[in-house]
């Protein structure tokens, strides 16, 4: 049984078909792509699926679960952690505090412990501590802890932003473009921790690119999506010599790179 | 973080001189310094006041000769000179090796011993200081309360980002809970009949009541939450500024509570003691909230819910719990206030204490337990110092404010954690 499995999924802003019956299915542990022109419907994908829409038509399904139309937070402690696209960093939180607070719903020392400093907070606080650590380590960002977001070079900030979604060793993450903006190196140097945080943690994951070296260096299976549509799937290699994707694109340059 | 290393290396002016000479001095030095103060002023206060031509002690530090009695403020200035700041600083400057071994010493033990040294010594310094005469103990008294009050509503208008009005509601809420508690049970009244217990378990019986207030006070806060949380959007500002004044109306309309006029006969129990233990223990819980990941959800709610809910975070639940644990503390502040002038009426808790309350938040700093410290701190002193203006201290308090707000729009402390360690720590 698919780890995630979306059906009919249809999505109208206003007059706008921005999703149009889609149709996804990850497995445990699979790495999957989803390549498309601008304002294709890829993060609106995103949104429908961790519950910040309410998809118009569709079933969406999460590790058995039925979850559509359920609250983000709710959908989110089921094990589905993402990133965003425009990178969303609490202005007035600690790099450490932003990966700490990714583990809110972990966290049982109640009430009493948010107003008292009961013994279960402090170990819960420290451990949670541990973990937040570990996490930024494993992004490289570990240096980073007692930052202010606005303090962070482009790069730090885009894997401050992984190492919060991936702290709680979610069982699928999302990730919006995570190279975007990013130098030729940089993004390559991307790809290794995505690969090395893949290697550790075994989470599904879903990620978004427009860049081809990417989807090639890391997916196993690629979704091509145009004007809300799902116009091909398959291998990267399968993908990259559609007739069809290769038309989709004709023009955009950063398909090339 | 990096401001202090920079100025460091920077002297910036005279200030910077003074902060570096008081540098190796640590908060215990500072404590002990106002308690000999204290000391000296009760030893020879008053023959010093009148040998620099004041009839008594200023009671404020000079404030209230300033409007009032102009020819006075080279005295009083000499007086606070002479009795405050020389006392303080001498004994803190000179003091400072051995103040700091003892710090040292306290430093190792656990924080809880530490903390409980510095608040006796800071107790001891408020109880020489305000038995001088009445009227600085209520001031004293009615600071302490602005304090927690101040804090309770920067838990929402500052941590949590929205803009509440309810504060003098549910200040009203508790000082009423609070009022018929004690004088229905526990006073000869001629509105709730003769005392039902004696008043020998006060000390007791007092912050049981008080909790009890809060709860009724939070209970109120449930009615705003419920729907001004539903949807996201500015709902709380109206709501919450409506159940003020409905609040105060219904106060006024209910006869067995006094009416317009209100409710007096509350026994003489917010001593200072009691007050200060009661605000101490109030400033520690809210700190523990706003510093657990639990309470750091709110900042996270205000900066980006999106976020937040994405990284599993309840907003809803965190700002309705986040209210009613505000509206918990407001309540407690009001049934303190009750006992302190042992008398309160609805008119008490308008539009007039709204602007005093959003004053003390706004002027000390958002998001920050030294902000609001010095905000009502600040606040308070200034609104004695020009109570000789009458109605146009309410003029010159929002001026101010707004002069602030150009220069620091979040206040004047704003986003600073409060550091327990870093206050107590050993300088030397
Ligand atoms: N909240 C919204 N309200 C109305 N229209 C929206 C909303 N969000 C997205 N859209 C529209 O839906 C379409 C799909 O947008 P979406 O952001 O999903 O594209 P995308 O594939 O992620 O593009 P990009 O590569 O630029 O990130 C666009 O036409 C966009 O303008
Ligand atoms: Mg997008």
């Amino acid at each position: 049984m698919p780890l995630l499995e979306v059906s009919n999924m249809s999505h109208n802003f206003g007059g706008l078909r921005a999703v149009n019956e889609y149709n996804l299915a990850i497995e445990p542990g699979q790495i999957v792509g989803l390549i498309g022109p601008n304002g294709a419907g890829k993060t609106t994908v995103f949104n429908l699926i961790t519950g910040i829409y309410r998809p118009t038509e569709g079933r969406i399904v999460f590790n058995g679960q039925d979850v559509t139309g359920h609250a983000p937070n709710r959908i989110a402690s089921l094990g589905l952690a993402r990133t965003f696209q425009e990178m969303r960093l609490w202005r007035h939180m600690t790099v450490l505090e932003h990966v700490k607070m990714a583990c809110y719903s972990k966290f049982t020392y109640g009430l009493a412990g948010a107003f008292l400093q009961t013994p279960k907070r402090i170990r819960e606080e420290a451990e949670v501590e541990e973990l937040a650590f570990a996490s930024l380590k494993m992004f490289g960002v570990e240096q980073f802890a007692s930052h202010w977001p606005t303090d962070l070079p482009y790069g730090a900030a885009r894997r401050v932003e992984m190492a919060r979604a991936a702290v709680t060793k979610p069982k699928l993450l999302f990730l919006d473009e995570p190279t975007v903006g990013m130098t030729p190196e940089e993004m390559l140097a991307m790809i290794e921790v995505v690969r090395k945080m893949h290697e550790t943690l075994k989470p599904a994951v879903f990620l978004i690119e427009h860049r081809l070296k990417v989807v090639s260096e890391l997916c196993h299976r690629v979704q091509t999506l145009v004007f809300g549509q799902v116009i091909a799937e398959g291998t990267p290699e399968e993908i990259q010599n559609n007739p069809k994707v290769i038309e989709a694109y004709l023009g955009e340059e950063k398909v090339v790179a | 973080m990096h401001q202090t290393t920079s100025t460091a290396s920077h002297p910036r002016g005279s200030l910077e001189l003074v902060r570096r000479f008081f540098a190796n001095v640590p908060l215990l030095a500072w404590f002990c310094g106002a308690l000999v103060a204290v000391i000296l002023e009760r030893a020879v206060g008053l023959s010093m006041a009148q040998s620099l031509g004041m009839p008594r002690i200023p009671v404020l530090f000079g404030f209230l000769v300033f409007l009032k009695q102009p020819a006075l403020i080279p005295g009083a200035l000499g007086y606070v000179l002479l009795m405050n700041i020389l006392p303080i600083c001498i004994t803190a400057k000179i003091g400072a090796p051995v103040f700091n071994l003892v710090s040292r010493i306290l430093y190792k033990m656990p924080l809880v011993v530490t903390a409980l040294v510095h608040l006796a010594v800071l107790y001891a310094v408020f109880h020489f200081w305000a038995d001088v005469n009445a009227y600085r103990m209520i001031m004293l008294k009615m600071m302490l309360i602005s304090i927690l009050l101040t804090l309770s509503l920067n838990v929402i208008n500052g941590y949590m980002g929205e803009f509440s009005c309810s504060h003098p509601g549910f200040m009203a809420l508790g000082a009423y809970a609070a009022s018929l508690f004690t004088v229905g049970l526990f006073v000869n009244d001629q509105l709730f009949g003769p005392a039902m217990m004696t008043s020998d378990y006060a000390v007791v019986f007092f912050p049981l009541g008080l909790f009890f207030t809060g709860l009724v006070s939070a209970l109120g806060a449930l009615v705003i939450a419920i729907p001004s949380f539903k949807t996201r959007g500015d709902y709380l500002a109206i709501i919450s500024l409506a159940f003020t004044f409905i609040i105060k109306s219904v106060l006024e309309n209910l006869e067995f509570l006094g009416g317009p006029r209100g409710l007096s006969g509350q026994p003489d129990w917010s001593s200072l003691p009691m007050v200060f233990i009661i605000v101490v223990f109030g400033v520690w819980v809210i700190n523990n909230f706003v510093t657990s990941t639990m309470g750091k959800a709110l900042n996270a709610v205000r900066d980006d819910e999106i976020a937040a809910e994405a990284m599993t975070v309840d907003t809803r639940k965190t700002k309705i719990i986040a209210f009613m644990f505000a509206a918990f503390w407001a309540g407690v502040a009001g049934g303190l206030f009750a006992h302190v002038l042992r008398f309160v009426n609805p008119s008490t808790f308008g539009i007039q204490k709204l602007a005093e309350v959003l004053a003390m938040v706004y002027f000390g700093g958002l998001n920050s337990v030294y902000g609001s410290i010095v905000g009502a701190v600040s606040i308070s002193l200034l609104g004695e110092a020009l109570r000789p203006l009458e109605i146009l201290k309410w003029i010159i308090i929002p001026l101010l404010l707004i002069l602030v707000m150009i220069f620091r729009p979040r206040g004047l402390i704003s986003f600073k954690e409060f550091n327990i360690h870093n206050l107590l720590k050993p300088r030397g």
